[in-house]
């Protein structure tokens, strides 16, 4: 796709600003629906609908763009780091790794302050994901999508560790609360940990160019003067916090990093300077988009935007899986 | 005799094979060639059952493959295909073994001992036969497969593309094979060849298609001339006499 | 052979025994009746699960994947959802429990036949490709599992709850009627079938070659793992890891491709692990359902350690 050059120069400048307006769309659409009725204009007048815009509707409008940006840079950064097209926080075990560190917190240290539930909580995800890199490495390359299967069996293996140890000290909600993302029970003064996971993924952008030289290989960065093992510790860092941070604030959202990079790529292909603002603005509109539907859809009950975009994110990565045209045996 | 009638079959909408008619007399090694895409391996699939026929009519021996039940065909082909890949932990015996299976249906007599006992003799597998063929080396599992296709003990053998994956030492091994099954024990061999000189120096018949049509159809020696084999890949190749074979010269 | 086959029946009479025996006080005759319907149940799933994952891995020649893993059970539990979503909890709360399994298990047939028939027939050369189809596609029936739960009104979700995790501790013992004659045909059948099993492992091609109607045989296979599959959902839950696990260590003691002794060492492996591991956890160690727990966590390490060592090789 990447040699059509002269059209995609054209029209480079289109798609943020078609993906900026249709979020805009979104949000406006987030802010006006929920169960009491309430008009955007209120955001500006004094009262109680002032109040459940400021309160309520704002920070869950804010809290899935947050997520949805995160979860996709995540997904980019793991993409190009590991060279595998497949791999995101939820198919390299990472989201269960920061389950893990949240639970052992809960059992050791219960009264830990916030900030130290997220350190070890991502330092689990970092240890976990490192462990994950580790054990694929042997890998032969020429099996792209034996790493996320391993990935997927791997998070299996460590959800069941939770699992067990949640069964016994009856902490099972925990682990389902953490696991399903859910924008509910986001309101004022909840979720503002998001942006700190905002705050990773902006520092991402900053290391885009090194990303991008670590994803040509090893040999590649190394002649190109990169420090190949800074910039993995970076990468990963950052894929550990934005991990730990969403499991912790909303619950996982499985494969939002993993579809969104792709659809991405795809049309815009990998230069990760170029598309990780394309890739934000994607991953936030999408996880919106599935809250509004989970929202509309049984209203006025509420479906998680993780179970709708369960849905969603498995039928495109579905299609990607079968779009690439298959190797020849 | 196996007779091919107006047999024509698309994938999707492109055509890969088109209105092909052939005949093949008993007896002998017909290698069936062509460039990429030409439609061999779809031929061989049709005939070997693998894929459905679409139009037209296969039949051995006047047995309509689409009217003979698969396990009366088993008796009467056998067919190796290139790309065969067993996962079960099985000894060279027992897969060797399995060739009996359409005249035993898994209750082996002293006969089917036997033959499978011949067929290891014959194949020099008889020092390997406990072996488990993951462990066998490309050449050795190749080996058994054909002593498997051999003990199955049918009239006709169809091979699609068998050196793959071969050394020469191996390909030429294997090809030695074909000929004395052809030879000493009565068989009818088709064999789809990438390579056309192993064609010219072990084939009686070459069957050329291209574009998913005959392009040629005749005695070995009488095929092997630079116009026809220009003419078929599209390419100026020369033809040269080694010790009264003739070779094709394609490599410069 | 032979000494293996003693061994393996000494330890599941030691199972049952355990299961029976282990920290019963009181009344005989209610505790023959209770524990044994839950012995029988159990016994059922395990035989159910040990065929349906062998019969499955010989379709599809290879020893890794298991009807679980490629979203078998998920399907299972979406069209048990998908029918209380249609019929509303209470049309689906009146059906007889017998007409409710056999509407569940035809439904469950068509689907997966359709699914799993066509992918099985073309595209097995590219076992991860599948896999990961299969793997994603049990995200994606769970996915839709959830979104129906909760499209469905919280009273009739009631209905269903339960019945999405593996606890093999609380059976569903309505249905040991129904499953005990099914289960009992689909192993008869498979058993009768087990040289033409042999043949398939060999792949299609091969079978083919082989003189068998290899469709018949894929589809009969296929229609015996779904029975199998839908009456061990039915009466325990998914479980995801407890086939390979089962099928692994069978292979790995019987080494051999007979089906054979592969059928009767599995069926007598998984009475072993899922009987004699109940009795342990909840007779002796005392924790309640976490045996499913467990049994995954060692599947799922089988499973990568047979994925890495298949790279090797």
């Amino acid at each position: 796709m990447r040699h059509h050059f002269a059209p995609l120069q054209r029209t480079s400048a289109l798609w943020p600003i078609v993906l900026a307006v249709v979020l805009l769309g979104l949000v406006a659409g987030s802010l006006v629906t929920g169960a009491a009725n309430v008009s955007a204009l209120d955001l500006f007048r004094r009262g109680e609908s002032g109040d459940i815009l400021l309160v309520s509707r704002l920070p869950r409008t804010l809290a899935t763009i947050l997520t949805g940006a995160s979860l996709a840079v995540a997904g980019v950064i793991m993409q190009t780091l590991v060279r595998n097209r497949f791999v995101e926080p939820a198919t390299t075990g990472t989201g269960e790794c920061a389950a893990l560190g949240l639970l052992a917190t809960l059992l050791l240290v219960p009264g830990a302050p916030l900030l130290a539930k997220m350190a070890i909580s991502s330092a689990a995800a970092f240890a976990g994901t490192a462990i994950f890199l580790a054990l694929v490495s042997r890998l032969p390359p020429t099996q792209p999508l034996l790493v996320p299967l391993t990935g997927i069996v791997y998070g299996g293996i460590i959800g069941s560790i939770s699992i067990f140890i949640a069964y016994e000290n009856d902490l099972l909600q925990y682990i389902s609360v953490w696991m399903n993302g859910e924008f509910s029970g986001v309101l004022q003064g909840r979720y503002e940990l998001l942006w700190a996971s905002g705050a990773a993924a902006l520092a991402a952008y900053f290391y885009a160019d090194q990303f991008t030289v670590a994803g040509f290989g090893k040999d590649t960065a190394h002649g190109l003067g990169l420090s190949y093992r800074a910039v993995m510790i970076a990468g990963l860092s950052i894929v550990a916090l934005i991990t730990s941070f969403t499991v912790l604030t909303v619950g996982m959202l499985p494969f939002v990093g993993l579809v969104v990079p792709n659809i991405i790529s795809r049309f815009r292909g990998d230069n990760t300077k170029e598309t990780l603002p394309l890739v934000a603005i994607l991953g936030g509109a999408l996880v919106l988009a599935s809250d509004l539907i989970g929202r509309l859809i049984r209203y006025p009950y509420e479906i998680p935007a993780g179970t709708i975009f369960g849905v969603l994110g498995t039928g495109v990565f579905l299609w990607l899986l079968f779009a690439r045209p298959a190797r020849r045996g | 005799m196996i007779e091919i009638e107006n047999v024509t079959f698309h994938h999707g909408k492109s055509p890969i094979l088109k209105d092909v008619s052939l005949t093949i007399k008993r007896g002998g090694i017909t290698a069936l060639i062509g460039p990429n895409g030409a439609g061999k391996s779809t031929l061989f699939a049709l005939m070997a059952r693998l894929l459905p026929l679409q139009s037209g009519k296969i039949s051995f021996d006047a047995m309509d493959i689409r009217q003979t039940p698969s396990r009366e065909l088993a008796k009467k082909l056998a067919i190796l295909r290139q790309d065969t890949h067993v996962a079960s932990r099985i000894t060279v015996q027992d897969m060797v073994g399995f060739g009996r299976f359409p005249h035993h249906q898994g209750r082996a007599t002293s006969l089917d001992h036997d033959k499978v006992q011949a067929a290891l003799n014959v194949f020099d597998l008889a020092d390997i036969a406990e072996r488990f063929i993951d462990e066998l080396s490309g050449g050795q599992r190749q080996r058994v497969l054909v002593a498997m296709a051999y003990a199955q003990d049918t009239e006709y053998l169809l091979l699609d593309e068998p050196l793959n994956n071969l050394d020469m030492h191996f390909a030429r091994n294997l090809m030695h094979q074909l000929r004395d099954l052809a030879d000493n024990h009565g068989k009818t061999i088709v064999v789809v060849l990438h390579e056309i000189n192993y064609a010219a120096a072990h084939a009686d018949t070459i069957i050329a298609l291209k574009n998913g049509e005959v392009a040629a159809h005749s005695r070995t020696d009488e095929f092997m001339t630079e116009e026809a084999i220009s003419r078929i890949y599209d390419m100026s190749v020369k033809v040269k006499a080694v010790d009264g074979l003739k070779m094709a010269l394609h490599h410069v | 052979m032979a000494r293996t086959f003693c061994i393996l029946g000494l330890c599941t009479l030691l199972s049952i025994t355990a299961f029976m025996v282990l920290g019963a006080r009181g009344n005989w005759d209610f505790i023959l009746v209770f524990r044994g319907t839950k012995l029988v149940a159990l016994v059922l799933v395990a035989t159910a699960i040990a065929v349906a994952t062998i019969v499955f891995q010989t379709l599809t020649s290879n020893r890794i994947l298991t009807p679980s893993i490629m979203g078998f059970d998920a399907l299972y539990i979406l069209l048990q959802t998908a029918l209380v979503f249609i019929l509303g909890g209470f049309g689906f709360a009146s059906l007889a429990p017998e007409l409710k399994f056999a509407l569940e298990l035809c439904l469950l047939s068509a689907a997966s036949l359709a699914l799993f028939g066509s992918l099985i027939g073309q595209g097995m050369h590219d076992l991860f490709r599948m896999l990961l189809v299969g793997v994603v596609f049990g995200v994606l029936f769970r996915s839709l599992t959830g979104l129906l739960q909760r499209m469905i009104d919280p009273n009739e979700f009631s209905v269903l709850q339960g019945s999405l995790f593996a606890s093999f501790n609380k059976v569903d013992t309505t249905l040991i009627a129904l499953a005990t004659p099914l289960v009992l045909a689909c192993c008869a059948l498979a058993w009768h079938k087990r040289n033409v099993w042999d043949v398939m492992a060999l792949g299609r091609e091969q079978a083919i070659s082989l003189g068998l109607n290899y469709k018949r045989e894929l589809m009969v296979g296929l229609a015996l793992v779904t029975a199998l599959i839908a009456t061990s959902t039915a009466l325990v839950g998914p479980v995801a890891f407890f086939g390979l696990l089962v099928s692994a260590i069978s292979y790995e003691v019987t080494k051999t491709h007979h089906h054979g002794p592969i059928f009767l060492s599995s069926i007598l492996i998984s009475i072993i692990v899922l009987v004699g591991g109940q009795a342990i956890f909840e007779r002796v160690l005392g924790l309640g359902a976490t045996l499913s727990i467990v049994v995954e966590f060692l599947g799922g390490l089988v499973f990568l350690f047979l994925i890495l060592r298949r790279v090797r090789v």
